[in-house]
């Protein structure tokens, strides 16, 4: 694990207030916020940032969110999932509604990042809403010429409940036909008709037959909730790839 | 740029009040106990591991973990808080003493430095002056709530300073550098504060 030093001058993170420009249901679960945000500084693909809620009475509550927009985006992309004991995430995905703002600050993390800078191949790891940071990774790789894409192969391997609780499922059946990402699906409990992929939590075998074998030296980013980026970080290291290539984001419940 | 707070349109608490002066601002009370690292988890068997204080001079003291676990004992019950926003109170550790370690380092000639850098397995630093790491305010803890410490909660051994941000509370921790000069660790190189307290809500460089 090594910091690279993030020698950019640092001024406070100011908290600022976007608007929501438009708000677009993922799956029954979850909501992507378009937000404009006023001065902002630009992101890196796999950053997140803080928001606050701050009630009449004074009450405020923050909970931080994975930035999915490409950093060559007009809009900040959010993407919440709704968890049904949480107050942050109630209110992102049903009470706030176009035209409203939404206080924020960020961008934050520079760990969990990827740009074309990266020697190898690229290989995603997503478990639920895990996918969030690892979609700003490849739209930004889907934003850049096809002669800068073709240098960083990657492939994502995204385990979901059900075929419908797969988030930007659409757009990376796109990715896969357009922009040449290799997509492998395991959904855990109920399988569409006729379904050919994977049905079962990741294991070794299946990682095995996903990532790069571990002299092609990949970088693995994973993310989603903490026994699954356990697991396969583990399972990674178990089947030899470098401790120091394998970046991990838990997501804890932030409701 | 919002010098007041942004008023969010029909929001209204759903959790019940913490206990008056608990709750750093911008925390919740969480009773899970989430796992936050960077990259995987290190695992190192007890046979190999041990524990060093190093001054700048190059002298150190080396702790085996028999030798470690002879040590004496603390059983701090504190609340934490986590940058994340999450806090959990009255978690119970056992651990040994920051103060017992660095007595332990004067004895053999080590002296004092005014900030310390904890090291780890798997390459983690965290940077700390050493007026935060005494005074009973720091231990490296190997027990949580009765049992070993998980791997994945940091285990055999992390740090704990309960008054900062908890990630300067080191997983996996190996030993202290005691340094002449502050100088940031891995998340403090990457855009958190250096300092972290909590209370003042130092989550990122240049928060006050």
């Amino acid at each position: 694990m090594t910091a690279v030093r993030d020698t950019a001058a640092a001024p406070r993170l100011e908290w600022r207030v976007a608007s929501v420009v438009d708000v677009r249901d993922e799956t029954p679960h979850t909501r992507t916020l378009l937000l404009d945000v006023p001065h902002w500084p630009g992101h890196r693909a796999g950053q997140h940032v803080d928001v606050r809620l701050v009630a009449e009475d004074g009450y405020q509550a923050q909970r931080s969110y994975s930035i999915a927009s490409a950093p060559e985006d007009a809009t900040v992309a959010l993407t919440v999932e709704r968890l049904g004991d949480g107050e942050v995430s109630p209110y992102l995905c049903d009470v706030l509604r176009t035209g409203d703002g939404l206080e924020l600050r960020g961008p934050i993390g520079g760990y969990f990042v990827w740009d074309f800078m990266q020697r190898g191949p690229l290989f995603l790891a997503a478990g639920g809403s895990g996918i969030v940071p690892l979609m700003a990774m490849l739209r930004h790789r889907a934003r850049a010429s096809e002669d800068v894409r073709a240098r960083v192969p990657v492939r994502l391997l995204y385990t979901a409940r059900t075929w419908d609780d797969i988030i930007y499922r659409d757009e990376l059946l796109r990715f896969e036909d357009d922009t040449g990402v290799r997509i492998a699906f395991t959904l855990t409990r109920s399988t569409p008709m006729g379904w050919h992929g994977y049905h079962r939590r990741v294991d070794s075998a299946m990682l095995q037959e996903q990532i790069w074998p571990a002299a092609e030296v990949p970088n693995a980013f994973v993310c989603g909730p903490t026994p699954f980026v356990e697991s396969v970080a583990n399972l990674l290291v178990e089947l030899g790839h470098d401790a120091a290539r394998v970046r991990t984001e838990r997501f804890g419940p932030t409701g | 740029m919002a010098d007041k707070p942004f008023i969010a349109r029909g929001f209204h608490s759903r959790r019940a009040p913490a206990p008056p002066g608990r709750l750093p601002p911008g925390q919740y009370e969480t009773r899970d106990f989430p796992v936050l690292s960077a990259g995987p988890t290190p695992r190192t068997p007890l046979a190999r591991w041990d524990f060093t204080i190093r001054s700048s001079n190059g002298t150190s003291v080396r702790w085996s973990w028999d030798e470690f676990q002879a040590l004496p004992r603390d059983t701090p019950t504190v609340d934490i808080h986590c940058v994340t926003k999450w806090s959990k109170f009255d978690t119970r550790w056992e651990g040994v003493s920051l103060d017992t370690l660095l007595a332990a380092a004067r004895a053999k000639g080590i002296t004092e430095e005014p900030f310390v850098t904890a090291f780890c397995d798997g390459g983690y630093t965290t940077n700390l002056a050493l007026a935060d790491v005494t005074g009973g305010q720091a231990w490296v803890a190997f027990g949580y709530d009765g049992a070993p410490l998980a791997p994945e909660h940091g285990g055999p051994a992390r740090l704990l300073v309960p008054h900062l941000y908890f990630w300067k509370s080191a997983k996996w921790v190996r030993g202290l550098q005691l340094m002449e000069r502050d100088d940031p660790g891995f998340w403090e190189q990457l855009g958190y504060h250096d300092h972290g307290d909590p209370w003042r809500e130092q989550r990122y460089r240049g928060d006050p």
